[in-house]
């Protein structure tokens, strides 16, 4: 019986095959926006953890003032560290594998006709083994120009494309701002920017220099720690947390005016952000299927109306309420459930394209597929019983007699 | 051992359509006992409530008072899923329009009672076949309405109605839309009907040759039974 009434339906489907078509495009638009939208999402969200744990492995970002919290919240002031901070943390604190003090500002960097807004880092040589980054030509600073403040610069890809372009940097003097100073290595391209930053716009001078010459204090904007593989960051987070409590007098209770960020927090908090809004794009995605729904609910009345002598017929000929009820029904879910299965092949599609396009891992996801084809049929149901409700209450006589 | 019951029965039945000063009463309390194998012509002007009482007769409607006997058993008040079985496995129609599913082929068309009934598709087609044999149109089973003319459309809906071998035909004038020679040829397969399988049959007529066919004319007027006679030309 069943089997009878599919076949009813696709013919009727068939019938009317243009009428059809043009019905479940609401559902067909609406289930491949929820699968291009869900997938990509997926997609940017590794795409974005990934990058981040590029920045370093097991990496500790320690920096003066609280954690920003939220959009535009005000930084409040707070006294930057010192060379003594670093060097407290670095005897103290048990299970560091390398640490990085590091001072940074944007400056305008020169060479020949040239000249390139960037980013300069001061910082030492174990910046490298903390962000993993290794050089691809020329050598990491000596100890005497660290300690001398020579202005000795490693630059990133990106400086060395747009000052040098295809000559060779090495050796090659070049200025930052007023300052000249020498190009003796070149770091290895990181690739991929993470969000929106190009990592290889920097370029890597020794802290001493960067203090006396650039900034003119001894202020330590970050230190940079990379944990031990066989320790927790936990663990060693809160060790710094007390010493530099110690060191910059937080009393307890009192909020420290400072914070130590794990990467593998950020991580989780940006896979949670893009989570989020993977979701909600996909909300709004399905409220477009249940558009689709109401134009399946539309022409399925313009149908029962159309066929009221149809209906007629069949309970004049011992058809039940229920008989008709089905017929009708299962007419309005195979309806949204052929527009799912479009939509599932179009959106998988839409995605696969789109991921391309956007740089992102194509990560289709067989569940949410599953999930807005079942919820395409839950569609056809709900929005098929009424019309379908109608039909099989029909008074016979009536509908026998409908023109 | 007393005489089997009649198979249509209308006791004092009352059908009143409306409310309040609007209602119109269309049966004023009709009696009339149809017994099995007859072949009865119900005739009237219109708004005498003959359909009226066909609908009720055929399980379509409901008195609003009186009793509707159906082989000795009240139905007249089953609610409607009762009613509906009731059609399924009693009661075959034949309409002045044929009534039949467009784009369907004749043979589909006179498998739908079957279908309701759950049988197996290929008992259905054989039985199909063989109601469209007895209407003379098996050659006719692959072509839809469309394709067929009037005089074959209503031998498709009388191949419809039989085929379930209901106890009851109720035809709401089956030649109203056809020419004399085909009415000929519908009224002989009805009388054939009755005459050879015992099929009683309940004909809504307007036209005199056609009440001919029947044994018994019932004539309407005003909601009550006029006169209700043996047919001078058959009996």
């Amino acid at each position: 019986m069943f089997r009878e009434t599919l076949l009813l339906a696709l013919r009727a489907i068939r019938r009317n095959a243009m009428r059809s078509s043009l019905t479940i495009l609401g559902i067909v638009i609406g289930v491949a926006a929820v699968i291009t939208m869900v997938t990509l999402g997926g997609g940017a969200t590794q795409a974005v953890a990934q990058q981040i744990r590029g920045l370093g492995a097991n990496l500790l970002n320690v920096r003066p003032g609280q954690q920003p919290r939220g959009p535009g919240g005000a930084r409040q002031v707070a006294k930057a560290f010192e060379a003594k901070d670093v060097e407290a943390i670095e005897r103290e604190v048990p299970g560091i594998a390398a640490l990085a003090p590091v001072a940074a500002r944007a400056m305008l960097a020169i060479h020949a006709e040239t000249n390139w807004q960037t980013s300069v880092t001061g910082t030492d040589n174990a910046y490298f083994q903390v962000r993993t980054w290794t050089l691809a030509a020329g050598r990491e600073f000596t100890d005497a120009e660290l300690r001398s403040g020579a202005m000795a610069c490693i630059i990133g890809a990106t400086v060395r494309r747009k000052l040098f372009g295809a000559s060779d940097p090495l050796g090659g003097s070049m200025r930052l701002g007023a300052l000249a100073c020498q190009v003796i290595g070149v770091l290895a391209a990181k690739g991929q920017a993470t969000f929106g930053m190009d990592q290889d716009d920097i370029v890597v001078v020794p802290l001493r220099a960067f203090q006396r010459r650039i900034a003119g204090n001894q202020n330590v904007d970050t230190i940079m720690v990379s944990v031990r593989d066989d320790v927790p960051t936990r663990r060693v987070q809160a060790s710094i947390e007390q010493i530099l409590r110690e060191r910059r007098r937080a009393g307890a209770g009192e909020e420290a005016d400072f914070h130590v960020m794990d990467m593998q927090q950020i991580v989780a908090a940006v896979s949670g952000t893009t989570e989020t809004m993977t979701l909600l794009l996909g909300a709004v995605a399905a409220v477009s299927l249940l558009v689709g729904g109401i134009g399946i609910m539309n022409i399925m009345l313009v149908s029962v109306t159309e066929r009221t002598r149809e209906i007629g017929i069949r309970l004049a000929v011992g058809a039940m309420e229920e008989d008709v009820l089905l017929q009708f029904l299962v007419e309005a879910v195979t309806l949204s459930l052929l527009g799912g299965i479009a939509g599932v092949l179009l959106g998988l599609g839409a995605a696969f394209a789109g991921a391309a396009l956007l740089g992102v891992p194509f990560l289709p996801n067989p569940w949410i597929a599953l999930v807005a084809f079942l919820f395409s049929g839950l569609v056809g149901v709900v929005f098929g019983y009424f019309p379908a409700h109608k039909a099989a209450q029909l008074n016979p006589i009536d509908a026998l007699r409908h023109e | 051992m007393s005489a089997p019951p009649p198979v249509i029965e209308l006791r004092g039945v009352i059908k009143t359509y409306g409310a309040g000063t609007a209602a119109v009463q269309a049966l004023r309390g009709v009696d009339l006992a149809i017994a099995h194998g007859e072949f009865v012509a119900v005739m009237g002007p219109s708004g005498s409530g003959k359909s009226t009482c066909m609908n009720i007769v055929g399980c379509l409607d409901v008195p609003t008072s009186g009793a509707f006997l159906f082989e000795g058993a009240d139905v007249g008040r089953l609610p409607r899923r009762q009613r509906a079985l009731l059609r399924r496995y009693y009661l075959g129609f034949v309409f002045q329009g044929y009534n039949l599913l467009g784009r369907t082929s004749a043979l589909e068309n006179v498998e739908l009672p079957l279908v309701y009934r759950g049988m197996p598709p290929r008992e259905r087609h054989a039985r199909a076949l063989r109601a469209l044999a007895t209407v003379g149109l098996e050659e006719w089973a692959r072509h839809t309405p469309g394709e067929l003319s009037g005089g074959q459309q209503q031998r498709v809906a009388i191949a419809r109605a039989i085929v379930a071998e209901p106890t009851v035909i109720l035809a709401d004038e089956p030649t109203g839309n056809l020419d004399t020679a085909r009415s000929r040829e519908i009224m002989d397969l009805l009388a054939g009907l009755n005459r050879d399988r015992g099929i009683t049959i309940v004909m809504v007529t307007h036209e005199n040759d056609m009440a001919d066919y029947a044994r018994r004319v019932v004539r309407f007027v005003d909601g009550r039974v006029d006169s209700d006679a043996a047919n001078p030309g058959r009996a």
